[in-house]
């Protein structure tokens, strides 16, 4: 430095040279200051990304430098998240490259006291040879004297978090090894969704996308705490409410939803179907339908058979209740003249006897598999377009929901009549020609013993409005996880093949020919399914799947029953099940019954947990609850536990689906650190390692898996598997040729091969579609060249339904697609999901089956009928049309139905970790007076594996609490700020108390109830701690789709700390007996 | 306009380009901080954001039982803070829908704010206000005034930044702030506050936490455009009756000149915990030296006038 520079860079030189006389600005900048540049300016390379949190799927740029993440943030471009990012989504930089992380493996031996470290190659040989000794020795050839080839001794759990193409590995390789037992958090969100909206309208997937709320007069969010829960994806909302829609919130809890809404309604939770009926009734009886649209595009006209009787004429239940077996017989639910395939079948003399009159199969989580597809009838149902025929599904859906009035909305839901008729009306002015209301909701809904019903009496609503396929109209499904509607698609699910191709039962499916006939439709595009199956069976298998060998069908795993996770879990405790993967999912904090999941995991020989951080339930042998208890002790337990550190979002390519179907590429940043790998690197080498040790085996059992198609190219010094590679598998391809464009190429004759046939065309022309990435301002609000949407592109789906029968729009206002009469084709803003090609005024031939069966006036394409079912003649396990009941463990009689309580086929499970709470009126039911409702809050994630372990996000959250109303705080002497310790048959926690205003009191059936919010994030573990709410709930389920009940539950609440040490199961047995607990409490079927 | 001893008080009143002021020549139009409280959800992406980019500290993980608040106010390693306040109000055409007596919620110990009151059973106003503070970067930055070391300096974008590489942690500037912003860190003695990402905007890019920001409560860009911005929108929540909305730190002849990151609340700023009438605590700093200095005279001539008078040497005589 010259000492002119040395003098020209003195700060008094500069302050009377450079016009700063009090050196407060230009004079006073140092050097530092001046050469300052982000690092966003000076990364090596910007990768494009997708937050790993919720599945609003929020687009990142991930900013490098020497190969380390240096910054991550919104990518603007995006047309969903506009380069914003909620908190978590701004804390993914502290998620990936934070202390938090492991990246080494661990192992605990049997009855080890302490983690050990192994090097990564020989712990993969390690769980190889775990895998084939259990495998070997749980092998099943035959159940009930029908072939499963499967094995029962291993099961896998987590798949939301993971891309798409990891899903598709882990099932294709336990489907080969005849795992069945594969779960991931869609059972434990949002199965309940796939099957209310697949049996009603063909596909299982939210029907819009999030943009599209900008279009909405009336947003109604019941279920879901969308501010929170989606912040980035609740933009839209804002943009409603800016254009001058009414919002309106129904939720137990005043929250950061309701603090911008226009009305906030409290409602009882667990009452929802109550409220949705109220307002169908006020529909129906008002005959504010639109009635075309209803006529036109719903089975409202159709005939159902005389042999149903409903709730109305049974007291509460439907026809068809077996009640020894808790499950109905739905042949009496049809409609006249037609039958369904799914339940009769192909079946063998004993077959009923043996599997308790097809509850086997009801039990088999077949209501999800109409995420793409609905459920079969065969023939034409008999139609009254007059809607007057007595049992013409719009006059029994009038008697249906005739008893709920507004009185009995008030008296069962503690809403105010005002406030309901408000929101009925609201909600009326808000639809019809020239006006769209969208229904948004997220687990609020799923999550209970009646979940599926709940989000078909949405469903219902929606369609008498005329509200669905529109724009600003729709079901907006909230899900949350980045990839979980991925992973109901390519299915981490038992009852699931990828593309909601069910698995074969073992009773029902014994060879593909039946196993097709059994589950396609005759009419619509589910009709071709048996090119889906032979195409899949062709990229499952590869050359070996010949039409001479049934494509390989015998080499599927054979259900005979629910395999759900909460099966699982039961197996587990009975010593059924003895190996266990968890692949990015915490169940001993995130799924019901938290005490019950790590008890089934001290039960296994080995668990192998993949995850970022040593989440609870990696380390419950040492730190867990019941260790606490004495319950356990470490020295005792047998179960070897392996860790995998996981890879990041940045640290692996591969694609999330949103929440809204639509698949996004994210690329990899740089190559995972240590021993971190992407799941996709473990489940290919894990493959590649089985296929080498069994390679030349002659046992049977093994054919399945050196048949299995595992060539996949690697790259990289750790050779991970190149994820596009398998994207194309799934998209598929000519076999040995070019890529396939959609799925209405696909073929049953083995020429076509296709991972997931809804995910055909996602790499049309070798191109990866879900890659795109064109700015949103350079395209219009629909955005169709950013990522890839199914089916075929689509992003509002039925939107045939968006014109009128001739095919022109209702109203200008709300125009989407519409019939080009010169052109001869369907056009307009959005990709239509119809015929391309077909005139609305197009009748199918007699006997037309197929595609050709469409009619010009049926949207819905996946239904075997072409129309959305406001009655469900078949698909669903607990009735055609919702009705309320009250959750498993309520402090309220059913205000509906004097004679029935409960949903009579939910399912429990009354085992001695997991009792039920005695119903109202009976003896010791005044020991649980009280409601909880569990949650999420924006600042944390889930079972809390990604956010509890972020200083950032821990401190905004620092502490697991309860919020209780002031009245309930007087009524228990709770303290705000204070601790209190509730407690429920199945466990007790503690909490700090926050007494909120927030919280109201709802007056029901003329007493008060009383309702407390936990959320469920907490566990043991991580930078924040706490007790965990999910070791209060219980393992209820709804018997369609496996879902728990945690959205309401009774509980007890008391001032203070909870006990500790053995004094916890003292406490617990106290409480059993003050209130009767026996093994029968809450089992009833009927009353 | 006073003037101060070395020309035209730059230390308080209005003042259009302290950018200008401040030596930066051909300089980028003054930006600043929109906050629109009223879209805002409380998500504290804002909070995150800025830690984040700025690699800023955690800094307590205390449950406060303040609502959602536990972050509880700005400092030195929290330069994004969300309050949340539970108020009974009503909010606009809104309505809560929940009902309570009255009185319990005293009695529970829960602090909040009383608003209308209500009949037994009747639906009760309730109302959750959240809002995203920050430095305000004012137009007259006391913090700035009084910094013996030049550590904090007037930016060419007009915002006032702390360089960390000059603060030597003396922390005059603590109790300068009429917002008690700055803050000094225990574990190194510097003061530290928000710097609008001057790092950021230097390459053209906006601040972490607006670029975060899911409903657009935070907006940055030139403090004319946001000015004009925030009329309209306070025009439109009047129209919807939403009446309390109103605009704290616009106002460019307030007690700090107007601030470059400044609000629309919807209830006065105490209720945010926001000081009513900020003054800049360097405004009186020129007639303050002019009294010293007329003092001093003061002092010298009647010293001297002691001198005058009793001068002479009596004891010669």
């Amino acid at each position: 430095m010259g000492v002119r520079t040395w003098i020209k860079e003195w700060p008094v030189y500069r302050q009377f040279t450079d016009g700063d006389r009090l050196s407060r600005g230009a004079a006073a900048m140092s050097a530092t200051t001046r050469g300052l540049r982000p690092r966003t300016e000076t990364a090596d390379k910007v990768v494009k990304s997708v937050c790993p949190y919720c599945a609003v799927g929020c687009a990142q740029n991930v900013y490098v430098k020497d190969d380390k993440v240096v910054q991550i943030e919104g990518d603007p471009d995006s047309p969903v998240s506009r380069g914003r990012l909620c908190p978590k989504g701004s804390a993914s930089l502290q998620l990936t490259t934070g202390d938090a992380r492991r990246y080494e493996v661990l192992y605990r031996r049997p009855h080890g006291t302490d983690w050990e470290r192994l090097d990564l190659d020989t712990a993969m040989d390690m769980v190889v040879d775990r895998i084939l000794e259990t495998r070997r020795r749980t092998w099943e050839w035959e159940a009930d004297g029908k072939r499963v080839n499967r094995t029962l001794g291993i099961a896998s759990l987590g798949g939301a978090t993971l891309d798409n193409e990891e899903n598709y590995l882990i099932k294709k390789l336990f489907t080969a090894l005849g795992i069945i037992q594969v779960e991931n958090q869609a059972r434990v969100c949002h199965s309940s969704t796939v099957a209310g909206l697949g049996t009603t309208f063909g596909r299982g997937g939210a029907t819009t996308f999030l943009q599209d709320l900008q279009n909405a007069d009336c947003i109604i969010i019941e279920g879901s705490n969308f501010a929170e829960c989606h912040p980035v994806g609740f933009q839209w909302v804002m943009e409603a409410k800016a254009r001058g829609a009414t919002v309106i919130h129904v939720d137990p809890r005043f929250t950061r939803t309701s603090a911008l809404a226009d009305l906030h309604v409290p409602i009882r939770a667990g009452s929802d179907i109550a409220f949705l009926g109220g307002m169908i009734n006020y529909v129906l009886s008002n005959e504010a339908d639109f009635r075309e649209f209803v006529l036109e595009y719903t089975n409202a006209a159709a005939i159902v058979s005389e042999e149903f009787e409903d709730t109305e004429d049974l007291d509460g239940v439907f026809s068809g209740l077996h009640e020894d077996t808790r499950h109905y017989d739905v042949t009496t639910w049809q409609y006249e003249g037609t039958e369904v395939q799914a339940a009769s079948g192909e079946r063998d003399s004993l077959y009923e006897e043996r599997t308790g009159n097809g509850q086997s199969v009801a039990a088999s989580g077949r209501s999800e598999s109409h995420g793409s597809g609905g459920p079969a009838i065969s023939g034409e149902a008999r139609r009254d377009p007059t809607l007057t025929h007595p049992r013409c599904v719009y006059q029994i859906l009038k008697r249906h929901f005739a008893r709920y009035t507004p009185e009995m909305v008030e008296e069962t839901c503690g809403i105010p009549r005002e406030t309901f008729l408000r929101v009925c009306r609201t909600l009326v002015e808000n639809s019809g020609r020239d006006r769209t209301s969208e229904f948004v909701y997220a687990v609020g809904w799923t999550q209970h013993t009646m979940g599926a019903q709940f989000i078909r009496a949405a469903s219902i609503l929606q369609l008498l409005l005329g509200n669905m396929g529109r724009p600003g109209g729709g079901i907006q499904a909230l899900r949350g996880h980045a990839s979980i509607q991925g992973s109901s698609d390519i299915p981490t699910l038992y009852n699931l093949l990828p593309g909601y191709i069910p698995m074969p039962h073992a009773h029902e499916h014994e060879d593909l020919d039946t196993f097709v006939e059994a589950v396609r439709t005759d009419k619509g595009y589910w009709s071709n399914m048996r090119a889906y199956a032979v195409s899949l069976l062709k990229a499952y298998f590869g050359e070996a799947a010949t039409a001479d060998n049934d494509y390989c069908f015998g080499h599927l795993p054979r259900l005979t029953g629910s395999h759900s996770t909460y099966e699982t879990v039961q197996a587990q405790l009975d010593g059924t099940c003895k190996g266990y993967f968890l692949l990015g999912e915490n169940p001993a904090v995130g799924s019901a019954n938290g005490r019950m999941q790590r008890l089934g995991m001290a039960n296994l020989d080995w668990l192998v947990v993949r995850d970022f951080s040593l989440i609870e339930s990696a380390t419950w042998w040492k730190d867990g609850p019941e260790i606490e208890t004495g319950e356990l002790r470490t020295e005792d337990i047998a179960t070897e536990v392996f860790f995998f550190p996981a890879a990041a979002h940045t640290e692996k390519a591969g694609s999330f689906t949103n929440t809204n179907r639509m698949l996004q590429w994210h690329f990899a940043a740089k190559e995972p650190d240590g021993d971190a790998r992407s799941d996709l690197w473990f489940m290919y080498h894990l493959g590649r390692r089985i296929k080498e040790r069994l390679a030349g085996s002659a046992d049977p059992m093994d054919r399945p898996l050196l048949d299995l198609a595992w060539d996949y190219p690697t790259e990289g010094t750790i050779a991970e598997p190149n994820a596009e590679a398998i994207l194309a598998e799934i998209s598929g391809s000519h076999v040995g040729g070019r890529p396939l464009d959609g799925y209405d190429q696909l073929r049953d004759d083995g020429s076509t091969s296709c991972g997931c046939w809804i995910y055909c065309g996602v790499h049309a022309d070798g191109v990866n579609q879900a890659a795109r990435r064109k700015p949103y301002t350079e395209q219009d609000w629909m955005a169709l060249e950013w990522g890839w949407a199914w089916p075929a592109n689509r992003r509002i789906l039925y939107n045939r339904c968006s014109a009128d029968p001739e095919g022109k729009p209702w109203s200008e206002r709300k125009a989407l697609v519409w019939w080009d009469a010169e052109q001869g084709r369907w056009t307009g803003h959005d990709i239509p999901d119809y015929v391309a090609d077909r005139p609305p005024s197009y009748r199918p031939p007699e006997g037309a089956t197929g595609v050709e069966a469409i009619s010009g006036v049926d949207p819905f394409i996946m239904q075997a009928d072409g129309k959305a079912w406001l009655y469900a003649p078949a698909g669903l396990t607990d009735g055609p049309l919702p009705t309320h009941y009250e959750p498993q463990d309520s402090p309220v009689r059913n205000p509906l139905y004097e004679g029935q309580q409960r949903n009579p086929v939910r399912q429990v499970f009354s085992r001695p970790e997991n009792r039920f709470h005695p119903g109202p009126g009976e003896k010791g039911a005044e020991v649980f007076p009280y409601v909880v409702t569990t949650y999420r809050l924006t600042e944390h994630f889930t079972a809390g594996g990604m956010t509890r372990w972020s200083p950032y996000l821990a401190e905004l959250q620092p502490a697991f609490f309860c919020e209780v109303s002031p009245e309930l705080a007087a009524e228990r002497s709770l303290e705000h700020g204070g601790w209190a310790h509730l407690v429920t048959a199945r466990g007790v926690v503690e909490a700090r108390v926050l007494v909120t205003e927030r919280m109201t009191p709802l007056t029901v059936g003329g007493r008060t109830v009383h309702q407390i919010g936990l959320p469920y994030h907490w566990g043991s573990n991580g930078y924040t701690t706490g007790d965990s709410a999910n070791d209060l709930s219980a393992v209820a389920l709804d018997p369609n789709a496996h879902i728990q009940e945690v959205k309401a539950l009774s509980a007890d609440i008391r001032p203070g700390r909870r006990p500790r040490g053995p004094a916890v199961p003292r406490l617990l047995a106290e409480y059993h007996r003050r209130a009767g607990i026996t093994e029968e409490t809450g089992m009833e079927v009927r009353g | 306009m006073t003037e101060s001893l070395i020309g035209r008080n730059l230390l308080a009143g209005n003042e259009p380009d302290p950018a200008g002021d401040a030596g930066h020549r051909d300089h980028p139009p003054r930006v600043g901080f929109f906050t629109d409280t009223s879209v805002c959800i409380g998500c504290k992406a804002c909070e995150v954001a800025c830690k984040e980019w700025n690699a800023i500290p955690e800094d307590g993980l205390e449950l406060t039982g303040m609502s959602y608040d536990n972050t509880q106010g700005l400092g030195a390693s929290t330069w994004r803070h969300v309050a949340f306040i539970e108020q009974r109000k009503p909010l606009g055409n809104a309505e809560a829908g929940v009902a309570h007596e009255d009185g319990v919620a005293q009695e529970a110990g829960v602090a909040r704010e009383d608003g209308l009151a209500h009949e037994d059973g009747d639906a009760t106003d309730l109302r959750w206000l959240m809002a995203s503070d920050v430095c305000k970067h004012c137009t007259h930055a006391a913090c700035l005034d009084v910094c013996p070391t030049g550590a904090l300096f007037r930016t060419e974008f007009g915002t006032v930044v702390v360089q960390e590489d000059v603060c030597n942690g003396c922390g005059y500037c603590v109790p300068a702030c009429p917002y008690g912003v700055i803050d000094q860190r225990k574990e190194d003695g510097r003061v530290w506050k928000c710097t609008m990402c001057y790092d950021r905007l230097g390459a053209g890019q906006e601040p972490a936490c607006a670029k975060a920001c899911p409903t657009q409560s935070i907006q940055f860009g030139p403090l004319d455009e946001l000015r004009a911005r925030a009329d309209e929108r306070v025009r439109q929540l009047h129209e919807i009756g939403v009446t309390d909305a109103r605009l704290y730190g616009r106002d460019p002849d307030d007690g700090v000149g107007g601030d470059g990151a400044f609000f629309l609340l919807l209830d006065e700023p105490e209720v945010y915990g926001l000081p009513p009438d900020p003054v800049v605590t360097t405004r009186d700093l020129p007639s303050m030296w002019r009294h010293a200095g007329v003092a001093a005279l003061t002092l010298l001539g009647g010293l001297a006038a002691v001198f005058a008078a009793h001068g002479r040497p009596e004891g010669k005589r």
